[in-house]
């Protein structure tokens, strides 16, 4: 009899410690699935962010490194580069990417770093305690921006795949969203193209996932993945930016 | 034979220092007075195999090198101190994560932009870790052109024999300044790591993290770090004793200022002055037992390019045996032979 599906190799078989809801199981589960398929998992070295991710090395089956809040894209350029017949991606939020990091995000993409993201934006800070994110909405509510984010106060929410897709050294990037089952499997694919760019040595490759944070949106999780369909896809459109 | 001399200058004995210990990974950010060690290893790393990056800040470039040593690289960096401030996250987080790295700073006047003027007044940052934690570097100071190439490779053998970050401390003077320098051969092959990220083929996966979460766990991971500064305490003391016998007063300095102070040796000596000098070679692990004589007339003299901070750390080796006097200039002042010769004249 054939067999349809197996347990994935890339990931371990433990219990979540994330809040019901959140975006970063089915993320950590597409990456296994991808490094499985691409048959990769003993050369794949992962870099964990600083976040409610950071142990993501806790879920994954192959080589993982921490690196500092922001440092993501330094760490995995320096691994890459020593050795560049492994295959090394970063898992990071928002905060991490597109706040702290923005000048490592700008300058590995901008030297064309054969590399991987999956980049969670999740418009908020989720370890700290649901602080506001640079992609936060204007209007959104979090713990730094009581009334709702104000551009003249806190400016606007910050585009940076729309950004980083100016710049020549980068090969790939699309924005994928988790609201729904079918969202999910193009989300699969987006990050299977981000790992098979850097095997075919294209370059920078970034996949940009709307992920639910039910806990600090405030939201059920029915309502976030809504929320992310209604409000989030808006200001942060889906599709292929280059 | 005699061995063939090169003249070059500190920053590029450092640098030929690291390739011919097998570094194969570099990345630093310009600032003066060391920017001949990012120039000469954008030139010759590309010749020796290696990996050489001019990256966006000094952010980068520390985490850079976290990263290459991760993945069991021997790597670099250099900064002067501006820089080195920005590095002491990354240098934290490599020592968090047991990672051996080498970092050099050619050392400026500060506080804040400073001048370019040489200096040690980063004395405490590199001794006590420098950035958030328990931790320390082992830090080296040569005060030759030709001691600079050699401390540099032996940094590399400490950093991946004791998994710790290791620091070479020197100034602008002995970064600008040319000598001759006898060279080494290039060693053959780099240790391999087995704790390394290398893909986890044949083996279960290597994690590189500093992060601690469960209860207590923390505190035992630290008392290991502990344990460690203990035996490197024990086994990587450095320092020359210059003229001590019947020495009533002892010079202290390391680096550049011990070059200074030698020469104020010579000279005292040679007008029958009971003077000589301890130079100090790690700065981390402290040499205590330089510090050891009976005699309880000595009076040691530490001198630095600072307002005093290595005198803190002479104190507390003599603990009160013998006076300990001060002598130094700060923001890129220089104590000259004639100052240490009327200091001198004064304590005798």
């Amino acid at each position: 009899m054939a067999k349809l599906f197996t347990r994935t190799e890339s990931l371990y078989d433990l219990p979540t410690h994330y809040c019901p809801g959140c975006g970063h199981g089915i993320a950590h589960r597409l990456i296994a699935e991808v490094v499985d398929e691409l048959d990769i998992r003993e050369k794949t070295i992962g870099i964990a962010p600083v976040g409610c991710a950071v142990v993501d090395y806790d879920y994954w089956n192959f080589d993982c490194s921490e690196a500092a809040h922001g440092r993501a894209l330094a760490v995995a350029t320096g691994i890459k580069r020593v050795r560049p017949d492994n295959i090394v991606f970063t898992y990071q939020g928002d905060g991490d990417l597109a706040a702290i990091g923005t000048n490592e995000t700008i300058h590995a993409a901008n030297r064309g770093e054969n590399l991987s993201v999956v980049f969670i934006n999740n418009a908020v800070y989720g370890m700290t305690g649901g602080q506001m994110a640079p992609t936060t909405l204007l209007g959104q509510k979090t713990s730094t921006s009581i009334e709702g984010r104000k551009k003249e106060k806190h400016g606007f929410p910050l585009k940076i795949s729309e950004m980083l897709a100016l710049l020549p050294g980068v090969c790939y990037i699309e924005r994928v969203s988790f609201y729904s089952p079918a969202e999910v499997l193009k989300a699969k694919r987006a990050i299977k193209l981000a790992f098979e760019n850097q095997i075919n040595n294209l370059g920078f490759s970034l996949v940009e996932i709307l992920s639910p944070c039910p806990t600090y949106w405030g939201l059920n999780p029915k309502e976030a993945l809504d929320w992310i369909r209604d409000i989030m896809q808006k200001e942060f459109p889906l599709g292929r930016i280059k | 034979m005699k061995k063939e001399k090169v003249l070059i200058s500190g920053n590029e004995a450092i640098a030929q220092g690291a390739i011919d210990a097998g570094c194969n990974f570099y990345a630093g950010y310009p600032i003066t007075p060391q920017n001949e060690i990012i120039a000469y290893m954008s030139k010759h790393m590309a010749v020796s195999g290696g990996v050489s990056i001019q990256a966006e800040s000094e952010l980068a470039a520390i985490n850079m090198v976290y990263g290459a040593s991760a993945a069991g690289a021997r790597s670099m960096t250099s900064s002067s101190s501006p820089g080195i401030s920005l590095k002491q996250e990354g240098i934290s987080y490599i020592a968090g994560a047991q990672l051996p790295a080498v970092i050099v700073n050619i050392m400026r006047g500060g506080p804040g932009l400073g001048n370019i003027a040489p200096s040690q007044a980063d004395y405490f940052q590199a001794t006590r870790g420098g950035g958030h934690g328990d931790y320390r570097l082992i830090v080296l100071a040569p005060a030759s052109v030709q001691e600079a190439y050699g401390l540099t490779r032996l940094s590399f053998d400490l950093a991946d024999k004791y998994r710790i970050p290791v620091m070479i401390l020197g100034d602008g003077i002995l970064g600008q300044m040319m000598e001759p320098v006898e060279l080494a051969s290039k060693i053959k092959t780099i240790p391999q790591k087995s704790w390394a990220l290398s893909g986890c083929r044949g083996r279960k996966p290597n994690i590189v993290k500093s992060f601690f979460l469960r209860e207590g766990a923390l505190e035992e991971f630290n008392k290991t770090l502990q344990k460690n500064h203990e035996i490197i305490s024990k086994n990587e003391i450095r320092f020359e004793g210059i003229n001590l016998s019947g020495a009533k007063v002892a010079l202290v300095a390391y680096g550049t200022m011990a070059r200074i102070a030698k020469n104020a040796v010579v000279k005292l000596r040679s007008n029958g002055k009971k003077v000589g000098l301890i130079r100090l070679i790690s700065l981390w692990p402290f040499p205590k037992s330089a510090f050891n004589s009976k005699d309880k007339k000595l009076k040691y003299l530490t001198i630095e390019m600072s307002a005093g901070q290595m005198v803190e750390d002479v104190r507390l080796a003599v603990n009160g045996r013998n006076p300990v006097e001060f002598l130094g200039r700060s923001g890129g002042g220089v104590p000259t032979e004639e100052e240490i010769i009327n200091k001198v004249k004064k304590l005798l």
